[in-house]
């Protein structure tokens, strides 16, 4: 069963006088629990296309389907309700609130989102913050940690939800290579745990051998079939 | 909601300097109107008080037409015996009427035998007199008597004559008046005491008994220039004045108009603008402080906006619906307002009791009268300021949360 379908998805800007083309006539089709990559140099339409999946954008020509419903139908509110609902988000730059302390930061999706009592988040949060090794920094704020600990908050910030899709757009860009392997190593762990679908975007070459599905974007065109089949529905 | 609050609170000291400097201002205009609003209310209490407790009394009664030549002191205008008999009928009904004065008003030449010079006298009775404005007494200097304002016999004269003039208390003085018809009496008085001045119409008036007056102006039947009146409950005075101008509306003179014109005390005396002036004052002090909150406020919101886009971009990327990340913005305006005005306001409070405990004394008038302020504010007008100011606060916040509610995450989180 695919999670993330791509029909014939265009997705072009209007940058002054010029129009350019950010993805171009993408179909793809992503499993449910499969750990995908994106890959593909700089400016090729990575980003453009987790947006699409996250539904923070929407497709100029195609249809993009999400866990059975079309993302780009969807009014800002139905996309915030069905981000909060289904989706977790990671980022290159971790974004964690500098205000809050690693346990706040990854409270904020059940206590700010979904309104969930403190009786039903606070086990929550502590089930991910050990599954992430983080339960002993959870007073800490974001500036006390290092860059591998704040991705670590920000993967279980992204999975306290339980969504069925984590999103990461370029994880490991800001982090050196032994703390980019253990991320994503983390992360192909939490699949494993939660059953969860992660699809993360990467130039990396030694992240994107992680992958069990690969789909290599240049120019805005996927290129040819996934490079690697399948392996973990 | 709290949880809201908690976040905006934490957002907030995020940048404490700026936040403590924005807190500070919105302090500094809550303070200035609470000690504003407390000083000069105090201050509109003390003149009002001593302008209607000393000589006007809060509402007075004239035969219609008496009051457009006041300052002539007409005798042609006053009210008949009968008239004031069907006025004193109609007043002893009235409940809210603490008490009332008669009085008769009149010009007159005052000498000393070696100096001569114009005065402006009042004929009272004393008791009713004393009843009606309660401060004259304490206006006397070296009152030849203690139980009472003055006696058949007597006058007490205005300060500032009787400086000039360099008479004392038990001196003997000569009034000389025309009555009515233009006739000239006089009559000797020995003085009872000097009345201190005070700013305003009849300030610098004497006094003297209301049966003396009228043997002065040799009326047969007595007349009355005007009638003073307190009423018990000075905050209920319009609805008294409205009262009386309906039951004495029915009276009417020959010609068929109304016999009687009422007036309180805001219509006899120039004061009025003053105590206007103040209130109006008050009201600026309240614009300026809405305007300090409007524009530090906004400039604050929408600096801690654009300082966050990247941060907005992923809270809305995470489902935070707009309208909840509207609401994490004006939480902020919210929890910088209330900061502000319960500091202020506690600030303000605590300025005005020091100033309670030392007294402010205050020079007023031409006389250099000297009040001793007891400045005081209603907590209804206390909770007014931080209400204001926590109105003006969302109101401030209102834009730029609407701004990063409206912000595309997509956008938003490109955003460098």
């Amino acid at each position: 069963m695919n999670l993330v379908e791509f029909k014939n998805v265009s997705r072009s800007y209007q940058l002054g006088e010029v129009s350019v083309t950010a993805l171009q006539d993408v179909t793809l089709n992503i499993p449910k629990g499969a750990f995908t990559a994106l890959v593909g140099p700089s400016g090729s339409g990575k980003t453009t296309a987790l947006n699409l999946i996250g539904c923070l954008d929407k497709p100029s020509q195609g249809e993009v389907m999400v866990a059975g419903q079309a993302v780009s139908t969807m009014n800002r509110k139905q996309g915030a309700d069905f981000r909060g609902e289904k989706l977790g988000f990671v980022f290159q730059d971790f974004n964690l609130l500098p205000v809050l302390t690693v346990f706040e930061n990854i409270e904020y999706p059940l206590l700010m989102i979904r309104d969930m009592p403190k009786h039903l988040r606070h086990p929550l949060v502590e089930k991910v913050l050990a599954a992430v090794s983080m339960e002993n920094q959870a007073d800490k704020y974001p500036a006390q940690l290092s860059g591998g600990q704040k991705q670590r908050t920000a993967i279980a910030r992204a999975l306290v939800g339980n969504p069925l899709l984590v999103l990461a757009d370029e994880p490991t860009a800001n982090l050196d290579g032994a703390t980019a392997k253990t991320v994503v190593e983390l992360m192909k762990q939490m699949r494993d745990e939660f059953g969860t679908t992660f699809v993360f975007s990467t130039h990396d070459p030694r992240i994107m051998d992680q992958a069990e599905l690969t789909f290599h974007i240049l120019d805005g065109r996927l290129e040819d079939a996934p490079a690697k089949e399948v392996t973990h529905v | 909601m709290f949880k809201i609050l908690r976040l905006a609170f934490k957002n907030l000291s995020r940048y404490k300097r700026r936040t403590l400097l924005t807190g500070l201002l919105i302090v500094v205009g809550v303070v200035a109107v609470i000690v504003f609003s407390g000083l000069s209310g105090s201050f509109k209490q003390a003149i009002v008080g001593q302008i209607t407790d000393s000589v006007l009394s809060h509402l007075q009664i004239h035969r219609k037409g008496y009051l457009a030549s006041i300052d002539n002191l007409p005798l042609d205008r006053m009210m008949p015996s009968k008239a004031f008999e069907k006025l004193e009928g109609l007043l002893s009904g009235v409940e809210e009427i603490e008490a009332y004065s008669p009085r008769i008003k009149f010009g007159a030449m005052l000498s000393n035998y070696s100096q001569t010079t114009n005065a402006r006298l009042n004929g009272i009775d004393p008791e009713k007199e004393n009843r009606t404005v309660p401060l004259l007494a304490s206006r006397i200097k070296d009152a030849a008597h203690d139980d009472v304002l003055l006696k058949p016999g007597e006058v007490l004269l205005p300060e500032i004559l009787a400086r000039g003039m360099e008479i004392k208390i038990g001196d003997t003085v000569v009034l000389v008046a025309n009555n009515k018809d233009g006739s000239v009496n006089g009559m000797t008085f020995m003085v009872a005491g000097i009345v201190e001045s005070l700013m305003g119409p009849g300030g610098r008036d004497g006094y003297l008994h209301i049966d003396d007056a009228a043997s002065l102006l040799r009326m047969e039947t007595p007349e009355i220039s005007e009638l003073a009146i307190r009423v018990r409950d000075f905050g209920s005075l319009k609805a008294v004045a409205e009262k009386l101008n309906d039951l004495t509306a029915p009276l009417t003179n020959k010609q068929g108009g109304p016999m009687f014109e009422l007036h309180t005390w805001e219509q006899l005396t120039p004061f009025y603008n003053i105590v206007r002036m103040i209130d109006i004052m008050t009201l600026g002090i309240r614009v300026i402080l809405i305007a300090v909150v409007l524009i530090s406020v906004l400039n604050v919101m929408m600096m801690s906006v654009y300082e966050r886009v990247r941060e907005i971009g992923t809270l809305a990327a995470m489902g935070t619906r707009p309208g909840r990340i509207m609401a994490l913005f004006v939480a902020e305006g919210i929890c910088l307002g209330l900061g502000g005005a319960l500091a202020g306001s506690a600030m303000g409070a605590g300025i005005l009791w020091i100033m309670n405990l030392t007294g402010v004394d205050v020079t007023f008038g031409g006389n250099n009268q000297v009040f001793t302020l007891a400045p005081s504010i209603a907590p209804t007008e206390v909770a007014l300021t931080c209400l204001i100011v926590l109105g003006v606060s969302v109101l401030a916040s209102l834009q730029p949360a609407a701004k990063a509610a409206g912000l595309e995450p997509v956008e938003a989180l490109r955003h460098v």
